[in-house]
């Protein structure tokens, strides 16, 4: 189970801006959307890839998916060079853009299901079971002869994403599935996507903005900023390497002072209750020991920082030690 | 066996696309019938002050006219096919989709090129050529063989046509938008393909380069072949020449295309 399913070695992609700077005049300028990536990812692992726009994640799902060639360094999908190979890699692997479709725009849903029938050649009793099975569980029974052009951007999304499924890909590759969407068209994405992953062991690499995705679908985070990589790791170290607070919310039987109980400082009272930020890194049960000792306390509760906090926080460090790099050279 | 399934498939999608614009395809009929009838009176009054111009006489050159009505849709000679979408999913990027598929680009394009100019020989063309035979002594030919050889030579007119129109919307991937090359295409078309008048009206060295171009392919060389004035054989070689070179063309930009891919946005 531990194959090395997708695998990145210092992988880089340079793109060669011409900027107008004048009359006739053109500056040429390198930007490095991807720089010196490295990461693996093992058969049946389901993971987030996250950071802001033109961070470089659709320059590596390009990359994963051969239609971009790195400039360096090396790409291996299955043991295959996806750049190299990008049609055979295609049947094996499964894409789905938020933004845009494969589907057949001015004709019936199900005629675009027909054609990737074909395309995939499937066998037609596996393409009527998972054809059968993705009706059923993204509730498009009722779109099937619906021409695309007429469906509501859930519906196409759930639409792309059978599309994307019934040749039983090895790995599905997911750029902003749940962008624009409603939440009750969000949950049932994500209880699709949850259930493929765990059922049918699919590889998923999910690309969002939309910070519940992440943490409702992805044990596993990689966060990428300037084309590199930041962050590696569980969920919930992202807190730590984020230096992200948690809160401390206390109720206590009557008004009082604000509590004095180092290193949580109180940040906020409203009348009995206090809330009180602390590191993210320590434990909460000394603190809560201290202050039912020393408070009349009546209830407490504590609350994770949350996810989208800590992101912007690490976006932030990296600024400000990309700000005082860029001084000290001036 | 396989990918022949999947490319029938595509072509099937490409008539039913545009089986399903049903006023459309009526008002096309209708377009074409009326510039039929005034091509066919402005012909009329050509050939009585000039007869056998062009070595047609008046009846050849009226089912010039209507045959030209008939092939005007399916020859894309004014109207736009495939490269339309093909430029816009470039502009937007979506083309980057296209190439995730385990399809031939350009075939993929030809099967639904091909699905499209079906639908419209006999959706836009049959209607307003009964309509000129209706209302004008035509020069038809009694036999069948002519018909079928005239079908041949507008299979492999639709094969110029798409192989042109690829490379045209292909440039799009350089220029990022296409609107201006589609122009001169269009342009060029009208007047080469001999839609305005035939291209053996024409005298001189610019009658014979019209003659030589591939759009000459599209439009002169059925008309010829239905007409009885053209070497069957000569024609369908001169036609399919021309597919060759141009698909083969085609192919080599869409690999320079496909390397040098900057997918736009996202």
């Amino acid at each position: 189970m531990n194959e090395r399913f997708i695998e990145l070695d210092r992988v880089e992609k340079v793109f060669d801006v011409r900027k107008k700077t004048g009359f006739l005049r053109r500056e040429r300028r390198e930007v490095r959307a991807v720089d010196a990536i490295s990461f693996t990812v093992s058969r049946g692992e389901m993971v987030g890839y996250i950071g802001p726009n033109g961070a470089g994640k659709s320059t590596t799902i390009k990359m994963l998916t051969g239609i971009l060639t790195p400039s360096g360094g090396r790409v291996r999908v299955a043991g295959i060079d996806p750049s190299r190979e990008r049609t055979r890699l295609a049947r094996r692997i499964g894409v789905v853009f938020g933004q845009r479709t494969t589907l057949w725009w001015d004709l019936p849903l199900v005629d675009s299901y027909r054609l990737m029938h074909r395309m995939y050649r499937i066998p037609d009793a596996r393409y009527r079971e998972n054809l059968d099975r993705c009706v059923e569980l993204l509730e498009l029974g009722d779109l099937l002869d619906v021409p695309v052009r007429q469906l509501s951007l859930g519906q196409r999304m759930r639409g792309d994403i059978a599309a994307a499924l019934l040749h039983d890909p090895e790995v599905l590759y997911l750029d902003e599935p749940t962008i624009g969407l409603d939440v009750i068209s969000k949950a049932k994405v994500r209880a699709f996507l949850k259930d493929l992953n765990t059922e049918r062991g699919t590889t998923v690499l999910l690309t969002t903005h939309d910070l519940q995705d992440i943490e409702q679908l992805c044990r596993r985070v990689m966060v990428i900023d300037h084309g590199r990589l930041m962050y590696d790791g569980p969920l919930t170290g992202l807190h730590e390497v984020g230096e992200g607070e948690r809160t401390l919310v206390v109720d206590l039987d009557r008004e009082l002072p604000p509590i004095e109980a180092a290193p949580a400082r109180v940040v906020r009272v409203e009348g009995p209750r206090q809330w009180l930020a602390f590191p993210a890194s320590e434990s909460a049960a000394p603190l809560v020991a201290r202050i039912a000792a020393e408070y009349p306390l009546v209830d407490l509760s504590v609350r994770e920082p949350d996810i989208e906090a800590v992101i912007a926080q690490m976006y932030a460090q990296q600024a400000e030690r990309v700000g005082e790099a860029g001084q000290s050279v001036s | 066996m396989g990918t022949g399934r999947l490319y029938a498939a595509v072509a099937t999608g490409g008539f039913r696309r545009y089986a399903t614009y049903r006023v459309a395809t009526a008002a096309g009929v209708f377009t074409n019938t009326v510039f039929g009838f005034i091509l066919a009176y402005t012909y009329i009054a050509l050939w009585q002050e000039k007869p056998h111009l062009g070595g047609y006489d008046q009846a050849q050159a009226l089912t010039y006219v209507w045959v030209g009505q008939a092939m005007f849709a399916v020859m894309v000679l004014g109207s736009a096919g495939f490269e339309e979408d093909l430029i816009e999913r470039i502009r937007t990027g979506d083309i980057a989709v296209d190439l995730y598929r385990p399809a031939d680009l350009q075939l993929w394009w030809l099967a639904a090129d091909l699905g499209r100019a079906l639908f419209q020989l006999l959706g836009r063309g049959v209607a307003p050529m009964l309509c000129g035979a209706l209302f004008f002594d035509l020069a038809l030919p009694s036999g069948a063989l002519p018909w079928l050889a005239c079908l041949v030579a507008v299979a492999l007119g639709v094969l110029v046509s798409f192989a042109i129109r690829y490379i045209v919307a292909l440039w799009a991937f350089w220029l990022l938008d296409g609107a201006g090359a589609m122009q001169i295409t269009w342009l060029t078309g009208v007047f080469f393909s001999g839609m305005l008048l035939p291209l053996n009206v024409f005298p001189g060295a610019l009658g014979d380069l019209a003659r030589l171009l591939p759009w000459s392919a599209l439009l002169q060389a059925p008309a010829d072949v239905l007409l009885g004035e053209a070497d069957v054989w000569g024609t369908f070689a001169f036609q399919a020449g021309w597919a060759v070179v141009l698909l083969a063309a085609g192919r080599l930009l869409q690999s320079a295309a496909t390397r040098k891919v900057v997918v736009q946005g996202g």
